[in-house]
């Protein structure tokens, strides 16, 4: 899992199914200079290491962002005394990067 | 990401379990398995109904389709929240798939959402969790919290 986010095309694909799931290769495709066979082979990657999923809905295959693997990441490494510290360093990013 | 917000009409999350199908089945759908996970509740199935029960709350949902060990698909209402509540009921649908290697595939996919806007936006991160317990529990005997 860690090899397949340490991509940033696959970083920004998820990024893209984060802003709306169930996309089709050929939208994910448009939103990259890339050729289709890059990007699958991509989408290949985040699936198998299980954080893209895919379906088929008729003729179609839709990607959708599968978040688990992260959960369990979190799960193991962040205890459950830390979270709220973690979330409120997370917001404060947030905050700065936003008004910057 | 706590500042983002994610709303979709149709999600999917999907676990890998060290477990057969017939034991996610009844962690799934008997009370002295989901109240471990399942943000403490009770939930079984019943005569066609899908019973919850949650800190003091008790509801039910339509089960549409059932077929023990394989896949379970039911209405949804986020009986909890009243602004959730009010929505149209959306749909689950749990598909249990074994791997090769003693391993199952548990999917979850939580649509028809289009009419449910809060739904979507609270069971998002929700979902996450539920299944990262459900793996805890099933491969280690204890609950991820407690």
């Amino acid at each position: 899992m860690f090899k397949a986010l340490a991509d940033p095309t696959r970083r920004h694909l998820l990024d893209r199914l984060f802003e709306r799931d169930g996309r089709t290769l050929t939208e994910l495709e448009s939103e990259l200079e890339m050729t289709r066979f890059g990007v699958m082979k991509h989408l290949r990657v985040l699936e198998s290491a299980g954080l893209v999923v895919t379906r088929r809905a008729g003729r179609e295959k839709l990607h959708y962002l599968n978040p688990v693997p992260i959960r369990l990441i979190h799960d193991r490494w962040i205890a459950k005394y830390a979270e709220h510290h973690v979330a409120a360093l997370a917001d404060l990013k947030h905050e700065l990067e936003e008004t910057a | 990401m706590s500042t983002m917000t994610t709303n979709q009409a149709t999600q999917v999350y999907s676990i890998f379990i060290k477990a057969t199908p017939e034991q996610v089945w009844d962690a799934i759908t008997k009370p002295e398995f989901t109240e471990r996970y399942f943000y403490g509740a009770r939930i079984e199935l019943r005569g066609g109904r899908r019973y919850s029960s949650m800190g003091g709350l008790d509801w039910d949902e339509e089960v549409l389709e059932t077929d023990p060990p394989r896949r379970l698909v039911h209405r949804w209402v986020s009986a909890w929240d009243p602004e959730m509540a009010s929505e149209e009921p959306s749909r689950v649908t749990w598909e249990i798939e074994p791997q090769e290697g003693g391993t199952t595939k548990l999917t979850v996919v939580h649509d028809e959402l289009e009419a449910a806007p809060k739904t979507a936006a609270g069971v998002a991160g929700g979902w996450s969790y539920v299944l990262s317990g459900l793996k805890t529990l099933l491969e280690t005997g204890t609950p991820l919290e407690g």
